[in-house]
């Protein structure tokens, strides 16, 4: 006869097989630092309703998916996120990836063109072209979407404090390829929130911040309905060190008070909720992973109706691409890498991702060589077409133990969530520093538990092997850096300046009031205005953002 | 070197990157290890750091970069903090900085340089062991 209950098993099988045997440690455990059980059972989701908690695919509260289909309807969109040297070199590249299959572009600007300063600005030594493209102005960009029609591809640009600048320029791209801005499909990130905590591309304190990226919600809503119009992200926080469940709290935080401030700014919570959406890292630990995704489906969900009473479902959709975590890529034995993404990238699926970007093995060394970013698109095909992971909506739902994660998670963040409530939400808690040191212990934990080999990263601080890797690196060459400077001082010798001026000043008096800025953002990179003299004019008026280490 | 003279560190990020994840690691790292460890924050020019390090007469800066701007902040760093005198100061650097850069920044002047992967314990060792002597 066996157990009749879980306590009986544990008590008079488990305990006595590991009198015998002890496992392999003394407690497992999730990034939390959650202790993981031996083994979950029904008893271990007693407590859950399946149609309130869980449901049905393409219904309310969605754990199962935003999509009755999902991937039987159509795959999640492969976006690898690329951008580097010019605008020239980086057109070459996309152009590849859609000929390698690739369905979506997604953007990666250089650190100047998302801090606001033009490529010749002192400031910007040895950074133009290094992590993304040099945008200075919408020359640039028509030489970045050379021969892509903008009507045929959706775009994903990794922008937040210069969001509504470069959206202007994509629109007024759009305009000179004869398209339409309603017919413009694409997402900006236009997460300024959590730059104040990690990643650091901030340049206004957050209240104008808040300000222009509501006026982008306005805008599209009107004008460029397609458009996902924010991404609110915790990959960065999650990269920086977060756990899962902190990644996903303070990703959820800043949502709430993106909602808040749109609706504080008079907009209709049904008008514009729909085009929030969000972005995730998907790290090692698969199940973790999944359960992450599927509880931020649930809370979200339950935030928008009761919280902000969304009436339309769409409303409380969470929808979400996802990169695999850069932060777990090694230097040593890059082609491990290629596991560990493959691993992620399953997560992703299996958590219902809507797009990805699947890393490549060399990112720890440098920007990912075209062969390189070759194979992560590869895996994402394999996994698509040869695993049959796609084929059947939430796969794994009714595990016990996923359950159980899920569960946990939303508990964990919800935990977080209340704290931050309390603090007065998450602008508060930033000014506090409370995420920022929730995050640093985090990933010092996390590095006292790899160097006491708590943490086992293969070929780091086990299974090395001496030999390096010889893999071919891309470098971007400091020539670029030279011609890009060249490029924006002939164009401010060429354009019409009494144009560009008068552009300028209308911008300086529509910051200082408070009708909608994109408007007039457009009319400035069609006089053909620069990112760097724009953000001046910003900068005079809502002033610069100072970081306070709390070290 | 006195027993009670701590080793004061500077760990500074220079040019527009933000990523500080790593930079945070080794100033706590080298902090738990009992030194006086200051973090300039993001976004610092080589000006800056220079004269963080004179004003806070550190003994040791450590520079972390994730951008590729390396290549040429690095150097100007170096240049200024020549130009104040500082010539005892011990550098370190840190991020992603390809192999074939490393022997360049060592023949600089930048003694330690330390990738992805490293053990905080070795920064530690690799502090101690050279600012033996010194002072």
């Amino acid at each position: 006869m066996g157990s009749a209950a879980k306590s009986e098993w544990q008590e008079k099988v488990y305990e006595a097989a590991i009198k015998r045997a002890p496992e392999r440690q003394a407690q497992f455990t999730r990034s939390s630092g959650a202790e993981v059980a031996p083994l979950y059972t029904p008893e271990d989701i007693s407590g859950m309703d399946y149609g309130r908690d869980i449901g049905y695919p393409g219904e309310y509260p969605f754990t199962r998916g935003v999509q009755p289909t999902m991937y039987r309807g159509r795959l999640w969109t492969m976006r690898q996120y690329a951008g580097f040297a010019s605008a020239e070199e980086s057109n070459r590249r996309y152009r590849y990836l859609i000929e390698q299959g690739q369905t979506g572009l997604s953007v990666a600007f250089d650190l100047p063109t998302q801090i606001g300063y033009d490529s010749d600005h002192p400031i910007c030594a040895g950074e133009v072209g290094m992590v993304g493209v040099p945008i200075c102005s919408l020359q640039d960009m028509e030489v970045l979407f050379q021969d892509i029609p903008l009507d045929k591809v959706s775009t994903s640009m990794t922008i937040n404090a210069t969001a509504p600048i470069l959206l202007a320029m994509y629109i007024a791209l759009g305009k000179k390829q004869g398209v339409a801005p309603a017919e413009l499909n694409g997402t900006i990130q236009n997460d300024i929130l959590k730059e104040y905590i990690a990643r650091g591309t901030y340049i206004f304190p957050p209240k104008p911040s808040l300000r222009l990226t509501t006026d982008i919600f306005q805008y599209c809503g009107e004008h460029v309905p397609p458009w996902n119009t924010i991404s609110v992200s915790g990959y960065h926080m999650r990269d920086a060190g977060a756990t899962a469940a902190q990644e996903l709290a303070f990703t959820l935080a800043h949502g709430i008070a993106y909602v808040q401030a749109a609706i504080d700014a008079g907009l209709d919570v049904d008008r514009f909720a729909g085009r929030v959406s969000f972005f995730f890292a998907s790290d090692n630990n698969l199940f973790e992973e999944v359960a992450k995704f599927r509880a931020a489906r649930r809370l979200w969900a339950g935030i928008m109706r009761h919280r902000f009473e969304a009436k339309q479902d769409r409303s409380c959709m969470l929808r979400f691409h996802t990169q695999t975590a850069g932060s777990t890529l090694t230097a040593q034995q890059p082609d491990n890498n290629i596991v560990r993404v493959t691993i992620q990238a399953l997560a992703a699926i299996l958590g219902g991702t809507q797009s990805l970007h699947t890393c490549s093995r060399d990112e720890a060394l440098a920007l990912p060589s075209e062969e390189a970013v070759q194979i992560s698109l590869r895996t994402q095909q394999v996994l698509a077409y040869e695993s049959g992971v796609a084929d059947s909506v939430d796969p794994l739902a009714g595990s016990y133990l996923v359950e159980s994660l899920t569960n946990e998670i939303e508990a964990e963040a919800k935990a977080y969530l209340d704290k931050i409530e309390k603090m007065g939400g998450a602008l508060n808690a930033i000014e506090q520093g409370f995420p920022q040191r929730q995050i640093h212990e985090s990933s010092y934990r996390y590095q006292r538990e790899f160097e006491a080999e708590k943490r086992v990263v293969v070929g780091v601080n086990k299974f090395c092997s001496p030999q390096p890797s010889a893999i071919s690196l891309l470098r971007v060459s400091q020539d670029e850096q030279e011609k890009q400077k060249a490029r924006v001082t002939e164009l401010r010798r060429n354009r019409d300046n009494a144009k560009v001026a008068q552009s300028l000043e209308k911008l300086e008096r529509v910051a200082r009031g408070s009708e909608n800025t994109m408007p007039t953002f457009i009319e400035c990179v069609e006089a053909y205005a620069t990112l760097g003299e724009i953000c001046d004019v910003l900068r005079r008026v809502f002033g610069e953002y100072k970081q306070s280490v709390a070290f | 070197m006195t027993e009670e003279h701590k080793i004061r560190v500077l760990i500074a990020k220079p040019g527009l990157d933000g990523h500080d994840r790593g930079a945070k690691v080794v100033a706590q790292a080298l902090r738990d290890a009992g030194m006086e460890v200051i973090y300039t924050g993001i976004r610092q020019t080589p000006e800056m750091i220079a004269e963080a390090a004179l004003q806070e007469d550190v003994d040791v800066v450590g520079l972390s970069s994730l951008s590729g701007a390396h290549i040429q902040l690095f150097p100007r760093v170096l240049e200024e903090v020549k130009k104040r005198g500082l010539k005892s100061v011990l550098l370190l650097a840190g991020g992603i900085i390809p192999e074939e850069d490393v022997a360049p920044l060592r023949e600089l002047g930048i003694q330690g340089i330390f990738g992805p992967g490293t053990r905080t314990d070795d920064i530690v060792d690799f502090v101690r062991k050279s600012m033996a002597g010194k002072r």
